[in-house]
């Protein structure tokens, strides 16, 4: 199975969205080699600017960049984009509703040696409470790459969560992405996985063991988690009556809520969650921390057998 | 030197921004007339001899630009907006209330003008450094003009963007410090000293510049030195009066947050005839 990270597939992205838009700045926190932003620094470095372990900083300077008609891309980890600089964001770019593209690598537990202080599991949550801040958690190299266009094209702020690990490529060259819409990856009639980021491949895997005993379960992706396409979630839970959701994020605030809320308002049906349950992370390989932590595909099947049951 | 007639425009201007910053804190019951009073000169100057802006078009894509870092400040920013004829100036004493274009902090969304949200402390500064960036990008040659509170530079964020602004030669970049002394809890000095701040500015790699803030021929010299300053950043540390002009107010720390009642507007006003 081909595999990339989706901060590879950012820094590629963006080299190739600043040969078409010279609008397009970069700015880093002295973390280019890891976001991936070095790549256009290396080809643009009239258009890059390294503003140094200062996230603050690179977050007010962003918002002064898009107040100049510029596009900028503010990268750092997510920890540090979403925690140091959340008064940033909140205030100098949500609240003016600035032009920043905010693109946060090392989101999540697969950072994985660097441990708990790093791993950022309360960004989506963080973000999507900030009025008119668009938030995408894409799936995968493709989906990045269409992400980190139409994330160029949209006017307003707009935070996108990228990963460290290579992750399985789902998509092919045919995939739309667009913001705002969710994309049924796979059709079924007994549940329903919703899952966002490095999770939609758990949850394919997942899908394909239930069939093997019996269970028809349909998988959402969501990449956008706000605007949440409200609809496909209504419709998808109309079809099957039960619901589990699956994020590398705490289960407090992240899509897990996002989904609730919008069933508990529409169309109430059995729902578990799969995600990081109220804890911080702690330093171990990606794949020994999505063990510990039950991020694994057995994890979400467990959850369907559980809501099934409920039904 | 200004020649005489300028130099008494600016001063019945910087007159006129203190009367509308009384009667519009007035009127609202609450805002910041302290550090509004403080700067009214030094807004004075910049709205009426120094910068190039275009009330009808705000949007003009080669003004200068002007950023209050200390948002709380927004009473004087608001009168030196409205008397260069941005909005009416009626609208001033619609300060703080509901449906009001005029917020409590300045609001780039909602005020023409007005060209970066503030409020918290140590945000505008970082956005003129990305402003100043992408003026030197584009091959302008408009300036950046903002200003800092005293209490302000008690954020760190302040001097992330002073090490940015110096790192990247931002000589279009031109930084007021209106240093008044006092803060909400009292004496600068006493609650965190941020002092030695000439020193503290010229290690950051910033060209320092002190004056008197309410001596229009000071503020005029510095500016047109600030001007001439080549591959580095200008910080002109303006020596200042919390609530200058209203003799009850003057060094009041307790003046920074509170509203005058109507007899002390009355009284207020008298005194800024």
């Amino acid at each position: 199975m081909e595999k990339m990270a989706t901060r590879d597939a950012y820094g590629k992205a963006l080299v190739e969205l600043g040969k078409i838009n010279k609008d397009v700045v970069v700015l880093d926190a002295d973390l280019s080699g890891s976001t991936k932003t070095a790549g256009f620094a290396k080809e643009f470095p009239e258009r890059f600017f390294n503003m140094g372990i200062a996230e603050q900083n690179l977050m007010g300077t962003a918002a002064g960049f898009a107040a100049s008609g510029k596009i900028p891309f503010a990268s750092t980890f997510a920890i540090f984009a979403c925690g140091r600089a959340y008064d940033q964001i909140r205030n100098t770019i949500g609240y003016p509703k600035l032009n920043v593209k905010i693109a946060a690598s090392h989101a999540g537990l697969t950072v994985g040696e660097d441990g708990g202080s790093h791993q950022m599991l309360e960004d989506i949550s963080l973000m999507r409470t900030i009025p008119g801040m668009t938030v995408i958690v894409p799936a995968d190299g493709v989906e990045t790459k269409q992400a980190i266009f139409a994330a160029s094209e949209h006017q307003g702020p707009v935070y996108i969560r990228l990963g460290r690990p290579s992750i399985p490529i789902i998509f092919d060259d045919r995939y739309k992405f667009e913001i705002g819409k969710a994309s049924l990856l796979k059709e079924g009639k007994d549940v329903a996985i919703i899952a966002t980021g490095i999770m939609v491949a758990e949850a394919l895997e997942a899908a394909k063991e239930l069939e093997a005993q019996g269970i028809e379960a349909a998988v959402l992706n969501i990449s956008t988690i706000k605007p949440l396409d409200k609809e496909a979630i209504i419709q998808i839970a109309q079809k099957t009556g039960a619901v589990v959701t699956a994020e590398e994020h705490n289960i407090i605030g992240g899509l897990g809520s996002a989904v609730a809320e919008v069933l508990v308002e529409n169309y109430p049906v059995p729902m578990e969650r799969i995600g990081v349950q109220d804890t911080f992370g702690e330093s171990g390989k990606p794949d020994e921390l999505l063990e510990k932590y039950g991020l694994k595909a057995k994890n979400i099947i467990g959850a369907c057998q559980k809501v099934l049951n409920r039904k | 030197m200004m020649d005489e007639q300028q130099l008494k425009f600016i001063e019945e201007k910087a007159k006129k921004l203190r009367q509308h910053i009384v009667k519009m804190v007035g009127a609202a019951g609450s805002g910041h007339p302290g550090g509004s009073l403080s700067a009214a000169d030094i807004l004075s100057y910049l709205f009426f001899k120094e910068m190039k802006v275009d009330p009808e078009n705000p949007r003009w894509s080669e003004r200068d630009r002007f950023v209050l870092s200390k948002g709380h400040a927004a009473p004087v920013l608001y009168a030196a907006l409205a008397e260069k004829g941005f909005f009416p100036v009626e609208d001033l004493s619609s300060l703080r209330k509901i449906n009001s274009h005029l917020q409590g902090h300045p609001d780039m969304k909602k005020t023409p003008g007005v060209e970066m949200s503030t409020g918290s402390l140590g945000t505008g500064f970082s956005a003129t450094i990305g402003m100043a960036l992408a003026a030197k990008l584009d091959k302008k040659d408009y300036r950046i003009f903002v200003m800092l509170g005293d209490g302000e530079v008690q954020e760190g964020q302040v001097w992330e963007a002073a090490m940015a602004a110096s790192h990247y030669k931002l000589d279009n970049l031109i930084a007021v410090l209106d240093y008044n002394g006092l803060q909400i809890d009292g004496n600068i000095n006493d609650v965190l000293s941020p002092e030695p701040l000439n020193e503290k500015w010229r290690a950051f790699g910033w060209e320092v510049i002190e004056i008197d803030g309410h001596n229009l021929e000071e503020i005029h010299m510095a500016f047109t030195k600030a001007n001439e300053i080549k591959d580095k950043p200008v910080m002109i540390i303006a020596k200042t009066i919390k609530g200058k002009g209203v003799s009850f107010m003057e060094n009041e720390a307790g003046w920074h947050g509170t509203a005058p009642k109507p007899e002390e507007v009355e009284k207020a006003l008298l005194e800024l005839q």
